[in-house]
């Protein structure tokens, strides 16, 4: 129960971009095209649902203060590698993209093809490290890292693809010259994040 | 030297990182409820562009093209390190309050972006001017948009309270709509004002 009110959380409630700003650059670049919008989302989904679990495990059996007791060397228990936190997580990011990629092209072509482009620009986008370091900073177990990741995944995907498909609404529509193009796309998206402001009444 | 001065002052306005570049937006509007975490955000974001870019351009003639992603990686990774490390030594209430968003320096756009563009083909020198314009352009947003937030939605500034004591806050300033609002028109006013359109 408590795992699925945590999902309508990452999904609604505080969602990636709409409440935390994360992942903007490619949110505000890549929202000209439903299509487009759709492979970025599930592939950010992807990564997140496989990233935020692994990161979760080498934070607690090799970061944390006192994670490597499970080695049973006491010279190694009372280590302290929490400094290392953004390095390793930014290496097992680049790293799982890089993963992903290979094991997609392999075993999968057409999801491949579909997504192909949008892999690599996934390292560098800051939902992934902030959802890592949002499960570290909250303290999550490994079975609510597993829903975060995924929740959160969907969550960024729905505000994209709703961008996309707003930003093609309104493709014709007269807009004063200095607002066409970054300056509308802000406004609509602080409309957007009016909208989910509603469900932040919501107590679970 | 007319050329050293356009690197500078270029990103201040006409090639600003984030209103005309569109690089590192997401800490743009997370950390600027208030002035004290942006000043201190903005700090941390110039210090190291400024030395991931001069770190970059010192090494860019033995780095192999093709694992220059992982070196800049390494490089920027390591300063937010320090930057984070110092931060919770002697800052520890400012740290708190900007969360993970100190880590995700890493992966703001502006830093690889600058990297990737500039420090990468150019001397130390430049790159060291290249990095502060764009650090300061950086902060200048940041700061005047903060300054709006915070006046509005508290109706303080740096703490101290500049409105009138009748003035009712508008607490939709410091919600995350407000932040995504001012922005829109800011990037409105600014591209009205130096006449540079999008065509869409």
């Amino acid at each position: 129960m408590e795992l699925i009110s945590l999902a309508v959380k990452s999904i609604f409630i505080e969602n990636m971009v709409l409440a935390f700003f994360l992942g903007m650059c490619s949110f505000l670049a890549l929202s000209k095209k439903v299509e487009t919008a759709t492979g970025l989302g599930l592939a950010v989904t992807f990564v997140l649902t496989l990233t935020v679990p692994l990161n979760w495990a080498i934070y607690n059996y090799l970061l944390k203060d006192g994670a490597l007791a499970w080695t049973g060397n006491p010279s190694l228990a009372g280590l302290d590698l929490s400094f290392l936190t953004f390095i390793c997580f930014i290496a097992v990011i680049a790293s799982t993209v890089q993963l992903v990629e290979m094991t997609l092209d392999k075993f999968f072509p057409p999801l491949y093809s579909a997504l192909g482009i949008f892999l690599p620009l996934i390292t560098v986008n800051c939902a992934i490290l902030g959802g890592c370091l949002f499960m570290v900073e909250r303290q999550y177990g490994f079975a609510e890292s597993v829903v975060y990741g995924f929740g959160s995944g969907i969550g960024w995907f729905l505000a994209i693809v709703g961008l996309a498909a707003i930003r093609k609404k309104i493709r014709y529509s007269h807009i004063p010259d200095g607002l066409k193009g970054l300056g509308m796309t802000f406004i609509l998206t602080g409309l957007m994040a009016i909208g989910f402001l509603c469900f932040s009444g919501i107590s679970l | 030297m007319a050329k050293n001065k356009d690197i500078l002052l270029d990103p201040l306005s006409d090639n600003n990182p984030i209103t005309i570049q569109i690089l590192g937006i997401c800490s743009a509007l997370a950390v600027t409820v208030k002035m004290e975490t942006s000043a201190v955000m903005c700090i941390a974001l110039t210090v190291v562009l400024v030395l991931s870019n001069v770190a970059i351009s010192l090494i860019r003639n033995i780095t192999p093209g093709r694992i220059r992603m992982i070196v800049e990686m390494a490089v920027v990774a390591t300063l937010v390190i320090v930057t984070d490390q110092f931060l919770r030594a002697y800052m520890f209430d400012v740290s708190r309050q900007l969360s993970v968003f100190v880590g995700l320096i890493i992966t703001n756009c502006i830093v690889m972006g600058r990297m990737e563009a500039f420090g990468m083909q150019n001397p130390p020198g430049l790159a060291f001017l290249d990095g502060l314009g764009n650090g300061l352009g950086y902060s200048a947003v940041l700061l005047t948009v903060a300054s709006l937030r915070e006046v509005l939605g508290s109706g303080t500034w740096f703490g101290y309270h500049v409105m009138p004591s009748g003035y009712q806050p508008n607490g939709l300033a410091l919600l995350a709509p407000g932040a995504f609002i001012i922005i829109g028109l800011l990037i409105w006013a600014q591209r009205t004002i130096i006449k540079k359109f999008e065509a869409e």
